[in-house]
Order: structure tokens, then sequence, then C-alpha cells
């Protein structure tokens, strides 16, 4: 019925194998949607959220999505600015989960804020010396980029692909990809960075302050350079999965192996650089403001050591060990435990961030305040998940998302 | 985010945050709408070599 | 020259609060939500959803008996001026929406332009800033009792002590209409300050020396909350006891040891 808008040389799977599992994802996203729904007409008391935890499960998600995300700037500098030739076969991809991640951040941030309908205020009534103002722009900005980056495309869907206005289109499109990828890095740099300083310029939470330069803490060079480093790496696990899902080799190991290598060597830097970050903070900056650095690990009963072993070492050290050798990377199983580890990683350094820093009391005779989300903050969370797998099922199915397909798994006629 | 908006002072951290704002979406418009246009030309140049 | 003239006819409002004296009787709390029209609920044990402005804290020594101490704390919004008025809040707010007045240092908060992101909330180290989580609803009739000068606020906002500014909104006004430019000290007084029993709050101009203020923050009892992390409050508070004065501030061990 279908098959007009299959790519050509490549095989998908009968349409009513498709359509369940289009079912089954849409069942998930409309339980996210009357959550959402809830949240809407109801209000954010649907949440467990509270005056001491003001941002909490879905500040998270938007921070880690982001980050994962960062892929597609990324892969799209090395392949546009850079020149990495051969990412070109896994570019698409990037973009794709990109697009994604960032559509569900915005959409995450809609339902978080208490009056949506004034969300516009951000914009008009901007007040530049907030890191959430600088956060606002570039990532509505760099939305827009990724809308562009994605529709080349779509546009080469083989039905549309017959309307000449729409070949030529994304033609051109392609043809100054370079120009819109080197706008997707500069504003991605930025609120990458943003979000990083969204803590870190908090001086009076002295578990997220950093000091740092001019205007911008050390988050804010971290966050962006964690993105850079992990985002990739998550690009890689989804493609692995999706390799998984459809039984099929979708991009070649060289192109895999290329920026794996890239990544590991980004997240080596950054975690010295994380390193270092983190002994200068235990060291000099919360002493300077009152507290010892075992404040922060002490006296609740989940915020131990173990966090920052999990989120530096197991998730920080190991992957990029791993992602820095030859051996490593040629090894499937080592592969996807490195760029596993690197998302979960990044995901575990956002949560800290945003978690861990409301939960650390500061007023001495205040106590620590864990949280638990609610179903309905779990539900939304969960919807953009459900809402990423449709799109991949889509796009997988009628575009030509893994130039190399035809040519690792030839169909026989 | 505009110069009649109240909160608009012509400081330099308001010309440069917005200036890198508009910087960005002037290349994303000029680069759309120089994409556009030329798939509107390259339609019709097309449509008129085949015909000839 | 103008900009000293401003500098100098610039108000500093602040607040000392005399914790020896302080009983912990509340009374501060209920003036304050009667003042300000501050929304309750039917069940107000969750006190991390309830919006109190002016929270009462109770601190302990926490030595065994018979040498247990307690005080207790009212807690207003402490209006920080942090550095050149970037209080932690004011700076992030990206709407604008909370803005230091140069003129009163006052931090002020406008609910209607608030679109509830909840970013000032999480950078207050003193928990002053309160969510809305839920719509207002007034007992029967209690809505006519509601203070005129004060606006109510709806659901999906932030809201905080505002040092009653309404008041002194009406005493400039007064102050205009009889040719004045400058205030009395007992014209502008917030509504916990004249309702405390036991006399603990004293409110005025702390830049002012012909206000009680300005004498009390010099008191050797004198101490801010968390006054390392370069919030500067401009309230004070005022404790002849040496462990509740350590008790405003983190302190490192050893810092303990030499005190």
């Amino acid at each position: 019925m279908n098959s007009g808008l299959i790519p050509e040389g490549v095989k998908r799977c009968p349409t009513w194998k498709f359509a369940l599992g289009v079912a089954i994802a849409g069942a998930v996203l409309l339980w996210g949607v009357y959550a959402m729904l809830l949240c809407w007409f109801k209000g954010l008391n649907q949440t467990n959220m509270n005056n001491a935890y003001g941002f909490a499960l879905w500040i998270w998600a938007d921070l880690a999505v982001i980050a994962l995300g960062g892929g597609a700037f990324f892969t799209g500098f090395l392949r546009y600015i850079v020149g990495k030739d051969e990412l070109k076969h896994i570019i698409n991809y990037a973009v794709l989960i990109g697009f994604i991640c960032y559509s569900s951040a915005l959409l995450i941030l809609a339902i978080d804020v208490g009056q949506p309908l004034r969300s516009w205020f951000i914009f008009w009534h901007a007040n530049v010396h907030s890191m959430l103002t600088e956060v606002a722009f570039c990532l509505s900005c760099y939305f827009g980029v990724l809308t562009i980056e994605y529709l080349p495309l779509v546009l080469e869907n083989r039905k549309i692909d017959q309307v000449p206005f729409f070949h030529h289109l994304g033609h051109n499109m392609h043809h100054i990809m370079a120009v819109f990828a080197a706008t997707g890095a500069f504003l991605s740099f930025f609120h990458q960075g943003s979000l990083g300083g969204v803590s870190g310029v908090l001086f009076a939470r002295p578990f997220g302050f950093r000091e740092g330069v001019l205007i911008w803490p050390w988050t804010f060079f971290l966050f962006t350079w964690s993105a850079a480093a992990c985002g990739p790496c998550f690009t890689i696990s989804i493609t692995k999965l999706t390799e998984k899902v459809t039984g099929k080799k979708l991009v070649k190991d060289n192109v895999v192996e290329l920026l794996a290598k890239i990544s590991g060597w980004m997240l080596t830097g950054y975690i010295i650089a994380k390193i270092a970050d983190t002994i200068y903070w235990a060291a000099v900056t919360a002493p300077s403001k009152g507290f010892r650095m075992m404040d922060f690990y002490s006296h609740n009963s989940f915020y131990g050591l173990w966090i920052l072993i999990l989120e530096v070492g197991i998730c920080g050290v190991l992957p990029a060990a791993i992602l820095i050798t030859d051996r490593g990377r040629r090894n499937q199983k080592t592969l996807v435990t490195a760029v596993v580890l690197a998302s979960l990683g990044v995901c575990l350094n956002r949560w800290v961030m945003v978690l861990q820093m409301l939960a650390v009391p500061v007023l001495p005779f205040e106590n620590w305040v864990l949280y638990i989300p609610s179903w309905q903050e779990v539900a939304t969370t969960v919807l953009p998940v459900a809402y990423g797998v449709i799109l991949i099922m889509v796009s997988y199915r009628y575009l030509p998302v893994f130039p190399q397909e035809p040519e690792l798994n030839p169909v026989k006629s | 985010m505009f110069p009649f908006s109240f909160e608009w002072v012509w400081n330099t951290s308001h010309l440069v945050f917005h200036g890198g704002l508009w910087f960005a979406l002037s290349i994303m418009g000029i680069g759309m709408t120089y994409c556009i246009v030329k798939a509107v030309r390259d339609t019709f140049r097309n449509e008129k070599d085949s015909h000839h | 020259m103008e900009a000293v003239n401003r500098r100098n006819r610039a108000k500093k409002y602040g607040m000392v609060i005399d914790l020896d004296k302080c009983t912990g009787c509340g009374s501060c709390t209920v003036a304050c939500m009667a003042e300000n029209n501050i929304p309750f609920r039917k069940d107000e044990s969750d006190k991390l959803l309830s919006i109190a402005w002016l929270h009462v804290y109770k601190l302990t020594n926490g030595k065994p008996f018979p040498h247990t101490d307690v005080c207790y704390l009212p807690r207003p919004c402490m209006h920080c001026e942090g550095h050149h008025g970037h209080s932690p809040c004011v700076s992030v707010c990206p709407a604008t929406a909370t803005d230091y007045d140069e003129e009163t240092g006052i931090v002020s908060q406008i609910y209607t332009r608030c679109f509830g992101c909840r970013y000032c909330m999480a950078a207050c180290p003193y928990h002053v800033r309160l969510f809305n989580w839920w719509d207002p609803v007034w007992p029967d009739g209690m809505e006519k009792m509601l203070n005129p000068d004060v606006s109510v606020r709806m659901r999906g906002v932030v809201e905080k002590c505002s040092f009653c500014y309404h008041r002194h909104q009406r005493a400039m006004e007064k102050a205009y209409l009889e040719g004045r430019r400058e205030l009395e000290e007992h014209e502008y007084q917030t509504a916990c300050t004249q309702a405390c029993p036991a006399g603990a709050i004293t409110f005025g101009d702390l830049n002012n020396p012909k206000h009680a203020v300005y004498r009390l923050k010099k008191s050797p009892r004198a101490f801010r909350l968390l006054e390392r992390l370069g919030t500067r409050p401009k309230v004070y508070y005022l404790s002849s006891r040496e462990w509740v004065r350590q008790a405003g501030d983190n302190h490192l061990q050893q810092e303990k040891q030499k005190i």
C-alpha cells in the first residue's frame, strides 16, 4: 500500500508490524499526553515539586535530552566545518535524534512553567543577565536550525522528491548546509553552556556555584564540552539499538569508530577538566562559603560519594579510557558499554547539578529535602521518549536516514 | 528583545546579547529565503527547458 | 552630581530582629498573611507546599537537658543587596519579573510578569520565594476582608515578602500631598513589625542615622544569615547567645574551634 513511499533499494517490515509498533508507542504517548493535559488544566499541584524543589525531574530531563541531543551539533560541526566527510553517513541520524531531543526539551519546558501562556515573556521582557534567557533564545533558535537540517531529509522521501520544487529546495539546502551547521554550532555552544551556567551562577547555592571567566562560570564550559563529548555517544548508542531492532547493519564500522574516537578524546579532555573543577570546588570554592565537601555527600539517605564516583569514574574515566583505544572501539561489546556509560554519565551530571543542588541544605538549621516524582511527572517525561520512538520509526521507514543501508543490505530482486 | 520594550537599555550587554540573536536569526532567514527563491527559479527554468 | 545626590537620597529599608525578645508566638506571620492576602488551604500540614512570607524557625542548640536552649527565628525576605543590586534572585529571573529598587533597596516581585519558571526559587538560599501551586480559594465571605491595596496572586506564579511595599506607596502618596519628599520613621512600618507583641522587630532605613535600625545593626549582638555567601541581606538579627549567632552561617570545623 505504502511501498511507493519507502526509499529505493531497502526492505522494510510489513505494514501491520509497523502499525503495531506505532500503536504500542502511541499508547505510551497518550498516557503522557493525558498527564500533560492534567498539568496544564489543573496546574503544577499535579507534581511532587514543592517550595524546596522548584526545579525537579522535568528540568533534569530537559538538561539531559539537550546534552544527549548535542550529537547533532557536534557531528554537524565535524562534518561541515572540520570536514570529516565519512560522518555524512551518520549525520542524518544525528540530526534526527537532535531534532527529537530539542523538540522534547521545548515541550517539557512548556509543561514545566507555571503560566505556559506567558512563556513569550521570556523573549519580550528578556533579562539579558539571566542564564535562562540565553537558554531560551539559543534553544529556540537552534531548534529552528535543526528543523532546517532535518527538512532536506524529509524532502528526500520518494514521493515528495518527485515534486520539482521540493527536489530543488532539498538540493539547495544541502548546498548551503555548512552555513546552517555553523550557526547551529554557534548557538549550541551558548545554550549548552548557559544550561551549565544555570546552576553555576547561583552564588548563594554553594553546591552548584563555580567561579569562572567574565560572566561565565566553569560549568558553562564543562556543559558544552560534555555535550559535545557525550552527545555523539548517544547517537552511536541509538544507532546500535536501531541496528539491533531492525536486525540490519546500518552504518559502517569505520564511521562509528571515527565518531567514537573523537568522542573518546573529547570525553578524556572533559573528564580531566571535570576532575580539576571538582578538586578546586571541594578545596577552595566550597570552603570559602563554610562548607566541607563531605557536607554535600552525607547526612542524608540518598546522596553519598557513590554518585560522584559513578559520574566521574564509572561513567566518565572508564568510557573515555575505552574509547581512546583502538581495541576498545573495535570490540562491539566494549564500544557499546562505553557509549552507553558516557550517555548515562552526562545524564547523571545533569541530575546532580539540578536535583542534588536543591537537596543540599544551605541554611545551617535546615535539613536535606529529598523528592520522588509523581506519576504525572514520570508520564510527561516518558512522553518524549514515546514520541521519539514514533518519529524514528516513521523516519526510518520512509526516509533515507542511513545512506549506507542499501549497500550494507542488498535487496535480492 | 526589541528596543521599544521598556527593559531595553542601549548598553553593551543588550547589544551583544541581542546582536547575537538577530545575527543568528538573519543567517537562518536569509539562508532559507535564498534556498526557496532559488528552488522556485530552478523549477521554472527546468520547466522551460523541458518545453524547448 | 545628580548621581551622587540620588545615591545620598537612596533609602535602604531593612529590618533588625531581636531574637532575645522573640517568643515564637507567630503574630508576625499571622499579621503578614492578613495584610498581604496570602492564600491558604484546608490542609496546611505539608509546609513545603504552604505559603508564608514570614516563616518562624525553631532553632535548638542540640544539647541534652538541662542544657537545651531554644531560639525562634522569624525569616522574612532578606531583600539581598548582592553586588550592585544583583541579589541572587533578581539577576536570574529571565523575564525581569523581579527587580531590585535602587531607591528603596526593596526586591519586588511582579506577579503578572512572572511566568512561573521558578529559577528564582532555586537561586534563593533562604527559601523566601514560594510558588502558588493552587489558585487561591477564600472561605465564603472572606474575599470581602481582603486588603484592597495588595493584589491577590494566581496559580503558577512565585510570590514573596515585599516589606509591605504598598504601605510605602501609601505613605509616599500622603507625604507628596503634604508637600514632603521624605518619610518619617513611623510613617512606613511593616505589618509584622507592628504586630510583634514583644517589640522584637524594628524596621526602618538602614542608611538613616535617625532611624533605630541604623544604630541596632551596629550592635555587637548583630549578625545576618549566610553572610559569607555574599548575598548582603538587609535583615539583621540580634542575639546575645553565641550558638545562635553561629547558627546564622556555615562554618568549617577549624573555624568553629577558633571561635
